[in-house]
């Protein structure tokens, strides 16, 4: 009888327990969070929470002091003039950008990108944009600078401050959208054999030749951004694609889904730190 | 007569062996093939690499200015690297959870 008892006693034990130890160590999005918040906050204890979506910037003190003086004059006001502008002027059939968004587009950047549960896919700010305009008849902007890069800019302007709200529906294929977006993320690729964690994870804080390395944490915030390397603006599509290549990998077209989920895993790490966009960068 | 001989033989024995040696249209165009095929592979793997590109851009050209020996070179180093870049995908495919932050 005791025999059959301790019998019992382990299979309950193996069929009530398992399930318990497998879901308190499988990896989860809010899991994933709670680790990544404490990394960088760990790694920098000195950067206030908030400081982190400005980069290269938030890392030390005398590149604090260039990002307050740059912001006296940033080099992104041409670009939030023109945005303005593009998104105020009626498109030929008499709507404008407003009739495509929640709150008339502005005031919206902090939940894009978002899981659309109709297409199963990712849909950014820049999606959104394009879709808009095919919606109305026009022609799409290219996704990588100039009409993109000012629509955008603009929308990320009367967004400043909110917070990132990116949501994961219950749906195995958002989950899996922002499982390959972090994939994508850590997998190292090109001859230079670098992940975008090598620079981002591993490296933030350092030089790699004259640039300081910006953490991942709040790296999406300051979107889109004027960059003295680039000489102008450049969307979250030119910044994924340049990255690439300077790793000698060849790039994906730009908001290829991939991209997309890359953008949907780093926006959701950035869940709660305040929209700083437009930004400037070195 | 004995001399003229001789180098008449060398100049034979010359010309055969660099012709054994030196590459050929045919030899090119099957180092090319094989360089392409592998960085198509590279490509549905969505891993190529810019410079197996850019080998396979310059063996194209020496091979279209006759330059048979680079052409060949460059293709079997393009070749290479496609191979490399598989490689790092599917090394990648499972090691990429060892940096993860946890």
């Amino acid at each position: 009888m005791v025999r059959y008892l301790i019998l019992l006693a382990t299979i309950v034990t193996f069929v009530v327990a398992r399930p318990l130890w497998a879901v308190s160590t499988a990896s989860s999005p809010e899991k994933d969070f709670t680790a990544f918040r404490n990394f960088f906050t760990s790694k920098f204890p000195k950067v206030p929470l908030n400081d982190f979506v400005n980069g290269p910037y938030s890392m030390n003190e005398d590149m604090r002091k260039q990002w307050i003086e740059k912001e006296d004059f940033p080099p992104y006001d041409f670009a939030l003039d023109h945005g303005k502008e593009l998104f105020e002027k009626p498109f030929k059939n008499g709507k404008t950008f407003a009739d495509c968004f929640a709150n008339k587009g502005i005031g919206v950047r902090q939940n894009y990108p978002y899981f659309d549960e109709k297409k199963n896919e990712v849909v950014t700010l820049e999606v959104a944009v394009n879709q808009c305009l095919e919606t109305n008849g026009e022609k799409p902007y290219s996704y990588m600078k100039d009409d993109m890069a000012a629509v955008t800019a603009y929308m990320a302007f009367t967004s400043r401050g909110k917070p990132f709200a990116i949501k994961i529906p219950k749906n195995p294929k958002a989950l899996e959208a922002y499982e390959n977006g972090k994939k994508y993320f850590y997998q190292r690729r090109g001859q230079l054999n670098f992940s975008c964690a090598s620079c981002h994870v591993q490296s933030p804080g350092e030089r790699i030749r004259a640039e300081v390395l910006a953490p991942a944490l709040g790296i999406l915030n300051a979107m889109p951004i004027y960059r003295s390397e680039w000489g102008g603006m450049g969307t979250i599509s030119r910044r994924f694609t340049s990255c690439n290549s300077q790793v000698r990998s060849v790039p994906l077209q730009p908001q290829d889904p991939e991209y997309r989920n890359l953008e949907y895993y780093l926006s959701y790490m950035a869940n709660g730190l305040p929209i700083s966009g437009p930004g400037a960068r070195p | 007569m004995r001399i003229m001989t001789l180098i008449v033989a060398s100049a034979a024995v010359c010309f055969a062996l660099s012709s054994a040696y030196a590459e050929t249209a045919e030899t090119f165009g099957a180092a090319y093939a094989k360089a392409e095929a592998a960085n198509k592979k590279a490509g549905e793997l969505r891993n190529q690499w810019t410079t197996t590109s850019a080998a396979l851009k310059d063996a194209k050209k020496a091979a279209d200015a006759g330059d048979f020996d680079a052409a060949t070179g460059l293709a079997k180093q393009a070749e290479a690297l496609a191979n490399a870049s598989i490689a790092q995908t599917q090394r990648e495919d499972k090691l990429w959870t060892e940096s993860e932050i946890r």
